[in-house]
């Protein structure tokens, strides 16, 4: 089971704060619970919003370093692997609870957003991501993790 | 910026706010040796990262697509961007070969194959993948160089509604400018071909259609008869 997303913060003006928005979702395995589009845009914004505590929880945190916010969060069905981009763009995976080394998938999913999405000169920031060369390579790429 | 005049490098003592202000973002080596005073084969073997290359190109796109009527005139204005490049490589490549093998091409075969292997390894670091003659009696003035993959589309998707447009628009400028250089005026092309079977493979594959003036084919006939 796999289920993936990325949401974009935009960049904070004066006359807008910064929001966030649902720029990919994707299922990599066949009959999980669906949503509207709509919950899957309320959803990403609460998400947006409690990772945003999060990130002020911790008292104790060394003022030097930026606090990470939510990394992992673990149930008893499911595990959500959290990632953290320096621009803010968050990649969220949704697991089965045992699956192993999740950090390292989002890490290599990043890789391909950084080379496929932000290198194409046809997307356009805060747009939903509509890209044949990146959706192959991902699909591709957890087709060989979902077959282990 | 290239100005032939040499380049002073700022000195140490001076306040560096003046300076800064009118070359913000721009470095010049300390010994004031820029690019143009190093030898030419000095940088031969030389590669550059292909993700600034990625970012570059992805730039020169957006710029290309500012106030452009339609796809056709897109891909013109990438080929008038490569045009250029081209007439210089060609210069440059032909000074690298062995001291032998310097001799400009004199024929069209010559030409395509000088463009096949020394263009494309220059710029791609391989030769490209097939150079084919139009098979249509009626065309004979037309060749085709395929690329499975051409690099400067790696990381571009062009979206559906834009389908008919071909970024290695670019590429076809600079063997244009090649061909064009070398006495050989043409009129060159890129076309998307990774569709139906062997788009499962290649789904990137552009074949690149060199159409030759017709005084050029009248030459090479009349060459071929002495």
């Amino acid at each position: 089971m796999s289920s993936f997303y990325i949401l974009q913060t935009s960049f904070p003006t004066a006359d807008k704060p910064q929001l966030c928005g649902l720029v990919y979702q994707r299922d990599f395995t066949e009959g999980l619970n669906k949503l509207s589009v709509n919950d899957y845009l309320v959803l990403a914004g609460t998400f947006h919003g409690v990772h945003a505590i999060t990130t002020r929880l911790n008292p104790l945190h060394p003022p030097n370093e930026p606090p990470s916010g939510i990394e992992v969060l673990e149930t008893e069905h499911f595990r959500l692997q959290c990632f953290q981009t320096l621009t803010g763009t968050k990649f969220l995976l949704f697991t089965e609870p045992f699956q192993l080394n999740t950090d390292k998938i989002v890490a290599r999913i990043y890789e391909l957003y950084a080379d496929y999405v932000m290198k194409n000169p046809f997307y356009s920031l805060e747009m939903p991501i509509r890209s044949e060369g990146w959706e192959r390579r991902l699909v591709r790429e957890m087709r060989v993790l979902n077959s282990r | 910026m290239a100005s032939s005049q040499p380049v002073k490098p700022p000195l140490a003592g001076q306040p560096a706010q003046a300076q800064r202000g009118s070359q913000a973002g721009l470095k010049y080596p300390s010994s004031g040796k820029t690019i143009y005073n190093r030898p030419l084969n000095r940088s031969r073997t030389q590669e550059l990262s292909q993700a600034s290359f990625a970012y570059l190109f992805g730039e020169m796109v957006s710029y290309a697509q500012k106030r452009v009527t339609g796809i056709q005139d897109l891909e013109k204005r990438l080929n008038v961007q490569g045009h250029p490049i081209g007439l210089k490589l060609l210069d440059l490549l032909l000074y690298r070969e062995p001291p032998r093998a310097q001799t400009r091409p004199l024929n069209i075969i010559a030409l395509l194959q000088f463009i096949t292997t020394a263009l494309w390894r220059h710029l791609f670091s391989r030769p490209a993948d097939a150079l084919e003659k139009s098979s249509n009696p009626e065309t004979p003035d037309e060749y085709m160089i395929s690329d499975n993959e051409p690099l400067v589309n790696q990381y571009i998707s062009v979206p559906k509604e834009m389908n008919q447009l071909n970024c290695a628009a670019f590429v076809a400028g600079i063997v244009e400018g090649v061909c064009d250089g070398a006495g050989f005026p043409a009129r060159v092309t890129a076309h998307s071909v990774g569709k139906g079977e062997e788009g499962e493979l290649w789904p990137g594959k552009t074949v690149f259609l060199v159409k030759f003036q017709p005084e050029v084919v009248e030459r090479e006939a009349y060459l071929g008869k002495s």
